[in-house]
């Protein structure tokens, strides 16, 4: 089946099984490697990226559901000329990473919840991330991180 | 004292040059990680790849009577399908352990594939390469297989009984013995124990892990076909060893063997390892001249992956009346899994020299292991590898000594810790421990967490009735790093060195390349590396590139893991580029007319002393050392050396960690309140990184005292397989965490290092378990099994409570 998304701003079409999970399809079909996959029972975050401007984790849905649809993926949130997205520049300046597997995951889904709380308590950003998992930081830089990209 | 968590990095007020070392720079590797640039093996496109995938025991103990792949292979779209059988003849040797730990280990033989017997849910059975991983995941679903199922040998004390033998050949279950006995001048165990004042008896089970890094593992071989040379692309920690290993396991010539880590999502140990998918893809891209992927699924991984911990102890303490140590006797049961991977029986070797942590112990002790098969997934190295379990067993039983002997917990530590004075510090086992202040490092956790008043709380809280009861926890422990001098390696056994290599070369331009043995997997040796020869050249970081992880760019190295990539691979390179500085400066008084004693170093350029006009930048010294038209006679052309850095001793880093815990006696349920962290990794290269290794070490730690178990069911199936069941923790689940500063530099190296990726894991199991149970020995309980999950905690208290009653009644 044909299916047709906007991804990162450049309207795309490509033919698929009608199985095909989003986050193949980002992978496999519009060739964007950045967003990983971490589990397969939708526990780890590490699929997260945002559908119509909202954190969803892209193993959860079918690509042919996103049809006609509008998403961003990690490799969407840098400028064009190389500067970081507030976000992942707080990432880097709080070490908020060390393997970055979680990384994009973790990067879309912290956006997202603070485009829904632009002023989140330290609580609130643990309990905003518990669906992206992350076995290296310990969280602590990670939501030092959040906190940080909340408060610029 | 210092707090060290609000200061922030950032890289516009550093100072390069000389002085690099010691400053929170931001890393080198995150604008790839955080923009989705970097490539892990599973990102790789390969054309004309067929995609593996395996047919998976679902047994934990059966005979194959029969294998029908015909339905399989009729699927379009599927290229081929093996079996065990298919395959049995292409081995050269069966799959490496490296560590036989005695002479008489038993070690049955274990291939990619099982021939005719599985051991474990999840042993390989069968794989099928196809055009795309979803046909050859329908593929394998179409793989009849008949099994004559045996029972499965879950408990490991009933595997020793041989009731059940797994390894038919082999007779027993049991793999080895392994007896450390020190009882010499001012010791003698036994004799100890029956002196003592007091004796504390425990036995602790450390249950068993899954290491879950968070990328999966992949693989990628890519064969070139008319040329003979193949490419092994791996998710692995450990590129150098896989190459050997790879080499000797198939029969491939090692030098047409090139071993790649893309990047790399985690390791733990888990990709510390020679797995059947590696050999598997290599050998069959070999023998059908394509390329060979696979790519683990999280479940699978779960099954096919090794896991950690799995072992029974059993410790005794001696002590006289105030509570000193006078012996110690431990006896371990380690579950080794269904076979021996890479090096499953030496890893809780590692713990039998940490047994007395911090503390003094007279040469009365007694060691042994016993390593059993079972049914279940391969244990193998994970964070720590033998050193938490010993330091749990030690810390979680000098708790039960305290609340015997009747002191406070950290009192008893601090009259038992090895006073800094003593250091170097001959140990019991004969080991020498290079520096430490533990008593710096209690005293800076005791006031970051306000013990004392801690205390007064406690008091207050835990009255009878209350069901929110306050707890505190302390661990110290002491961290055999470095891995390893290669002799003390040869004296247990272990199959390979412990060096680590490093070369330097200065480019005609004077930007500097950096070759490392090192494979880091997000532990940022690209950043640390390029501070390390940045601070001895004295130029910027950013003039430095750090090449790793691939055999055929950096063909020495032993990789990474146990905390050793620093204090040998660092050390490494730091004697590398003197050894470079020195070339320089032999061109240097050359070319200025100068003697080489007269010209200092600084800043990138030699001066001559006395004469500040006289100098020469190491740029000019670079393109000289390059075009070679006026050299020093006799000397090479280029600024590049190699250096191989066996370490000479072990670099031991210590540390306190401290926590208070509350817990609700109706729900079972643990808070952790607030955990404290001093780890003393000697100096830091790079402080950012040191707090994040902490970090993230403690919350592995915490995940074992609170959340994680890889549980099996008498059948032998893993009930948590996947991350819906084992409880990695969550952001939600954990505490900040509170780092205090101590620094203690190592004095068997030129850098002071001694490592820290390991520490915070270690410390943390025993301070959060000491803090459960403080929380609740007012109640009668003695000791909680981990994980300290609601139920377990809530089951104890209620056993406690009937005890309780009973002895009233
Ligand atoms: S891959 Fe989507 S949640 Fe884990
Ligand atoms: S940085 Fe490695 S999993 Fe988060």
């Amino acid at each position: 089946m044909e299916v047709s998304i906007n991804i990162n701003g450049t309207q795309q079409t490509h033919d698929v099984e009608p199985r095909t999970l989003l986050v193949q399809y980002i992978r496999e079909h519009a060739g964007l490697t950045g967003t990983n996959i971490g589990c397969d029972t939708s526990s780890c975050g590490a699929c997260s990226i945002h559908l119509n401007g909202e954190a969803v984790k892209s193993c959860t849905i079918l690509a042919a559901q996103a049809d006609g649809e509008e998403i961003k993926t990690i490799e969407g949130m840098a400028d064009a000329d190389g500067t970081l997205h507030p976000m992942q520049q707080a990432f880097m300046e709080n070490h908020g990473l060390q393997c970055g597997y979680c990384t994009p995951g973790m990067v879309m889904a912290a956006t997202s919840l603070l485009d829904e709380n632009p002023n989140p308590s330290e609580e609130d950003v643990r309990l905003g991330l518990e669906g992206n998992l992350c076995r290296c930081t310990g969280y602590h830089n990670i939501v030092k991180s959040v906190l940080a990209a909340a408060s610029v | 004292m210092t707090v060290i968590d609000n200061q922030t990095a950032s890289n516009e007020s550093i100072a390069a040059g000389n002085g690099v070392v010691g400053q929170r720079i931001l890393r080198k590797e995150d604008p790839v990680l955080l923009t989705g640039e970097a490539v892990y093996t599973n990102d790789m496109v390969v054309p004309g790849a067929l995609y593996m995938a395996v047919l998976r025991s679902p047994h934990a103990h059966a005979t194959i009577s029969s294998i029908d792949t015909s339905a399989a292979l009729a699927l379009p779209g599927v290229h081929s399908v093996y079996t065990g059988a298919d395959m049995a003849d292409q081995w050269a040797a069966p799959m490496p352990c490296a560590w036989p730990v005695t002479d008489d280990m038993k070690n049955p033989a274990h291939y990619p594939l099982a021939i005719s017997k599985v051991a474990y849910v999840g042993d390989g059975v069968a794989c099928v390469l196809a055009e795309t991983d979803s046909i050859a995941h329908d593929a394998i679903e179409l793989i009849d297989v008949n099994y004559d199922v045996h029972s499965a040998v879950i408990d490991l004390e009933s595997a020793l009984s041989d009731n059940v033998v797994i390894h038919d050949e082999l007779g027993t279950n049991a793999s080895y013995t392994w007896p450390l006995l020190i009882e010499e001048n001012d010791g003698d165990c036994q004799k100890a124990i029956d002196e003592a004042a007091f004796v504390v008896s425990e036995r602790y089970v450390q249950q068993r892990l899954i290491p879950m890094a968070m990328e999966p593992r992949a693989v990628v071989a890519m064969p070139q076909p008319f040329g003979g040379d193949m490419t092994l692309y791996s998710a692995t920690q450990v590129p150098h060893i896989l190459k050997v290993m790879t080499a000797l396991t198939l029969g491939i010539p090692e030098h047409q063997l090139r071993v790649v880590c893309p990047a790399v999502g985690g390791g733990f140990g888990s990709k510390l390892d020679v797995y059947a998918e590696e050999l598997l893809c290599v050998q069959l891209a070999r023998t059908l001249k394509v390329p060979v992927r696979w790519n683990e699924e999280r479940s699978e991984n779960a099954l096919a992956t090794v896991h950690g911990r799995g072992q029974i102890q059993d410790i005794e303490l001696a002590a006289d009346a105030d509570g000193r140590l006078t012996g110690m006797r431990v006896r371990l049961t380690a579950d080794m899994g269904a076979y021996l991977q890479l090096v499953t029986p030496g890893i809780p070797l590692f713990g039998a020299f940490l047994y007395a942590g911090v503390y003094k112990l007279p040469k009365a002790y007694d060691f042994s292991c016993t390593g059993v098969f079972t049914t279940m997934t391969p244990t193998d190295a994970y964070r720590g590898a033998g050193r938490p379990e010993a330091t749990y067993a030690i810390e979680h039983a000098m708790d039960a000594l305290a609340r015997k002997v009747g002191i406070d917990p950290l009192e008893l530590r601090r009259r038992n810790f090895i006073p800094k004075e003593s250091y170097p510090y001959e140990a019991f086992t004969g080991l020498v421990y290079d520096s430490g202040d533990h008593d710096k490092a209690a005293s800076i956790a005791e006031s970051l967490l306000d013990y004392a008043g801690l205390r007064a709380r406690q008091d207050e809280q835990n009255i009878p009735g209350s069901t929110k009861r306050l707890g505190v926890g302390v661990s110290t422990y002491f961290e055999m790093c470095g891995l390893a001098p290669s002799r003390v390696l040869a004296s247990l056994n272990y199959s390979a060195g412990g060096w680590e290599s490093a070369t330097v070369r200065v480019l005609p331009t004077s930007k500097i390349q950096v070759v490392t043995g090192t494979a880091p997997h997000g532990q940022g040796h690209e950043t640390a590396w390029s501070m390390i020869a940045a601070d001895r050249f004295g130029v910027d970081p950013a003039d430095v590139d750090v090449l790793h992880s691939d055999t055929a760019i950096a063909p020495l190295g032993l990789d990474t893991y146990g905390s050793r990539s620093l204090p040998v691979g660092g050390v490494a390179l730091t004697m590398a580029c003197d050894k470079v500085i020195d070339k320089a400066r032999q061109i240097a008084a050359h070319q200025m007319e100068a003697n080489e004693e007269d010209l200092e170093f600084s800043g990138g350029t030699f001066r001559v002393a006395g004469s500040p006009d006289r100098e020469m930048p190491l740029a000019a010294i670079a393109f000289e050392a390059f075009t070679a038209h006026n050299l020093p006679e006799g000397l090479e052309p280029n600024l590049e050396a190699q250096v191989t850095y066996d370490p000479p001793n072990f670099s031991w880093p210590f540390g306190t960690h401290m926590c208070a815990v509350e817990i609700d006696t109706e729900t079972g349920n643990v808070e952790l309140l607030q955990y404290v962290a001093v780890d003393d990794c000697g100096n830091k290269v790079n402080p950012l990184i040191v707090d994040g290794q902490v970090h993230g070490g403690v919350v592995q730690g915490i995940g074992q005292a609170l959340y994680e178990e890889a549980r099996y069911d008498d059948d032998g199936n893993l009930q948590s397989s996947t991350l819906a069941e084992y409880l990695v923790p969550a952001a939600s689940d954990v505490p900040p965490i509170t780092l205090g500063e101590s620094v203690t530099p190592s004095p068997g190296n030129p850098l002071g290092v001694k490592g820290v990726g390991e520490a915070g894991t270690i410390g943390a199991a025993p301070c959060v378990m000491n803090a459960v149970v403080d929380a609740l020995s007012g109640l009668g309980v003695q000791d909680i099994q981990m994980p300290a999950s609601p139920l377990n905690v809530w089951n104890a208290i209620q056993q406690a409570q009937a005890n309780h009653q009973e002895t009233n009644q």
